[in-house]
């Protein structure tokens, strides 16, 4: 298993198109990823529970996922919500 | 049926465009599913709704492809919603219950639709595509055709209560004439991509779903309103008013000028050193109004002397030998910037904005002005600079000896205060010119915030007080020789232009689009009759009164005209 915390760097926060890039990159590994914002844990191939969690700017997530290449997806998703997708 | 229309519709329009031509209404969504128990077990239910939501989500996912660009991004992200584990669990809790696929699908995307609706804004507005996803299920699992927009084999007006990301993405642009919706404002999805699309378009138009299919209306964008059973003259008038347009944008351009000869270069409003080509392209005879916020938006600090040189010197050099007006950073109001001003106002466009707010931060004036001046030796554009929202004298004097000071060759000031304007006379002597924003001035003069929708109607140009505050701005200028340009929305719609004109403008900057519309108005007329226009504005009692009275004046004008055309 393997976790890893990042910050949301999106200026607008991960809105609908991020969002959908996110789910499409967790589907995509085929792994079982779950994100954690506070006390709040969810599917991260959710992009309604996504949206609904509202991330914004500065928000600190947790990713969790089992498997063989955990670390890989994780290293890969972690990257991803680093970077600003509205810049 | 409804009740046949025989009123003329007002709505909001996007854009100018005009269109006629029949109407056609979307379908009404799907009603309801209603909530009676399954007849063919949770199991059966569960298979075809998992059928249903995958067919959808590929559909919708097709649909993005075919539509390239903005659109397909909107639709990839509702095929992600079709396809949403989280919301397939939902749906078959609800199937467990005992409710029938149709009833559990409706029932779970309603649950996450409250649940956006209830976060408000930008989350809020992502409601209508959870309905449209909604809908698309439901129908697929009822066997019936999507709602969507009709394709007949004639070209049509597209009549609906609101349009989805998935409608407006693959509208025929070759078969939809225009657009009209009851629902919706000047920023909803229909409005957004009609006008990336270039689409002629009325939105919240009350009363538009009544409009009966196939009948013959006229949409016109620039006024807002829909004319319901136009005669035959009012068909041919708008049909020759629309030829008459393509040809305007198809004519050779040349320098902006009355019909006597009188000179009123026509300048671009730009945001970015990007818009300059295409503003090039569309006859532009320099910038009018260069808006410098794109270089400070989203930064934590201001850019330092030599970034913002950079782009100044690619905008000036993209216009060598032409006039460029540029703008000093306009933060505050609409378009807060934290380090210049993040103190929370009551009412931000009467606060610490414009050169308000840079004098509070004179470092960062200096910075910019110093790159302006820097770019300005490099190049060999005609570089004006002006300062946003200035409302007095004494500030007048600040900005222009600051400018001077740090080498700036021509500096001014905007008026968009009625205190500006009524005292232009005294501002002049210390500004080499004044340009005057038609839209703060517009939204202070008649004390109507101008981001506002409840007051929008107050927030027109052709409004005879604002209009005399132009007049007394205009006058300071012929008096002391010194040129008053106009750069907001006013000098985009043609007859206002000439109005304008009359008043003592001495140049225009506008959106690039609205450049060949400006252009052939002003050639219509002489000096003299821009001033007669100017009159008859100012003397009339409301925006629409003005208009009107304005209209009138200068139909005869046209008539005359082409008889001696045809001669």
């Amino acid at each position: 298993m393997a976790d890893r915390t990042v910050t949301i760097a999106s200026a607008n926060g991960l809105h609908a198109r991020p969002a959908s890039l996110f789910v499409q990159a967790v589907s995509g590994s085929g792994l079982a990823v779950e994100l954690t914002k506070g006390e709040k844990t969810m599917n991260a191939a959710s992009i309604l529970g996504l949206i609904a969690l509202g991330l914004k700017h500065g928000d600190e997530v947790t990713l969790h996922a089992d498997g063989d290449n955990a670390d890989a997806v994780l290293d890969d998703l972690a990257a991803f919500l680093s970077q600003d997708h509205d810049a | 049926m409804s009740d046949t229309v025989t009123h003329d519709l007002q709505g909001v329009g996007i854009g100018r465009g005009l269109a006629v031509g029949p109407v056609l209404r979307m379908p009404e969504p799907l009603p309801e599913p209603t909530d009676t128990p399954s007849t063919i077990g949770a199991d059966a239910e569960k298979v075809r709704t998992a059928g249903a939501l995958a067919a959808t989500a590929a559909d919708i996912r097709l649909r993005g492809q075919r539509a390239g660009g903005a659109a397909k991004d909107v639709l990839e992200a509702q095929a992600f919603m079709a396809e949403d584990p989280t919301l397939k669990d939902d749906v078959d809790a609800r199937i467990d219950t005992g409710k029938t696929g149709e009833r559990a699908v409706y029932e779970a995307f309603a649950a996450f639709r409250d649940l956006l609706t209830s976060m408000g804004g930008y989350m809020g507005e992502r409601a209508t595509d959870l309905n449209d996803v909604s809908q698309r299920v439901v129908a697929h699992l009822q066997g019936v055709a999507a709602p969507g927009v009709p394709d007949p084999d004639y070209k049509f007006i597209l009549v609906a209560r609101d349009l989805a990301p998935a409608d407006t993405a693959l509208l025929d642009l070759d078969k939809v004439l225009a657009l009209i919706t009851s629902d919706g404002g000047p920023t909803s999805h229909t409005a957004i991509l009609a006008r990336e699309k270039s689409i002629v378009a009325v939105v919240g138009a009350a009363g538009a779903l009544d409009l009966d299919d196939d009948h013959v209306v006229i949409v016109d964008a620039s006024t807002g309103i829909v004319t319901v059973a136009p005669d035959a003259s009012a068909q041919a008038s708008a049909s020759d008013t629309i030829a008459a347009r393509a040809a305007a944008a198809d004519a050779p351009v040349g320098p902006g000028a009355l019909a006597d000869g009188t000179p009123v270069p026509l300048l671009a409003n730009l945001g970015s050193v990007d818009g300059a080509l295409p503003a090039i392209e569309k006859g532009a005879e320099g910038v009018g109004l260069f808006r410098t916020e794109f270089l400070f938006l989203d930064a934590e600090k201001a850019p330092t002397v030599d970034e913002q040189q950079e782009k100044y010197t690619q905008l000036l050099t993209a216009f060598a030998g032409k006039k460029v007006v540029v703008r000093a950073l306009d933060a505050g109001a609409d378009k807060p910037l934290s380090f210049l001003n993040d103190e929370k106002e009551e009412n931000p466009a009467l606060g610490l904005r414009g050169l308000r707010a840079l004098r509070a931060n004179e470092p960062i004036l200096r910075d910019q002005l110093t790159a302006l001046a820097n770019a300005d030796a490099a190049t060999d554009a005609d570089l004006w600079v002006m300062a946003p929202m200035v409302s007095t004298v004494e500030e007048t004097r600040y900005f222009t000896k600051l400018a001077r000071e740090l080498g700036i060759k021509t500096a001014g000031v905007m008026i968009e205060v009625p205190a500006a304007a009524l005292l232009a006379d005294r501002i002049l002597p210390d500004a080499d010119f004044a340009s005057i924003g038609t839209n703060d001035l517009t939204q202070y003069t008649l004390a109507a915030d101008r981001l506002l929708g409840s007051v929008a109607s107050f927030q027109d140009p052709w409004h005879p007080a604002v209009l005399k505050l132009v007049g007394e701005v205009g006058r300071a200028g012929t008096a002391q020789g010194k040129p008053v340009g106009i750069c907001g929305e006013a000098a985009a719609d043609p007859l206002l232009a000439v109005v304008l004109v009359g008043l003592g403008a001495t140049s225009l900057s506008m959106s690039p689009a609205a450049l060949a519309d400006v252009r052939t108005e002003l050639a219509r007329f002489t000096l003299d009759q821009a001033k007669e226009f100017a009159e008859i504005a100012l003397s009339a009692n409301s925006a629409v009164e003005a208009r009107v009275a304005v209209l009138a004046a200068a139909t005869p004008v046209t008539t005359s005209l082409t008889s001696t055309e045809s001669e």
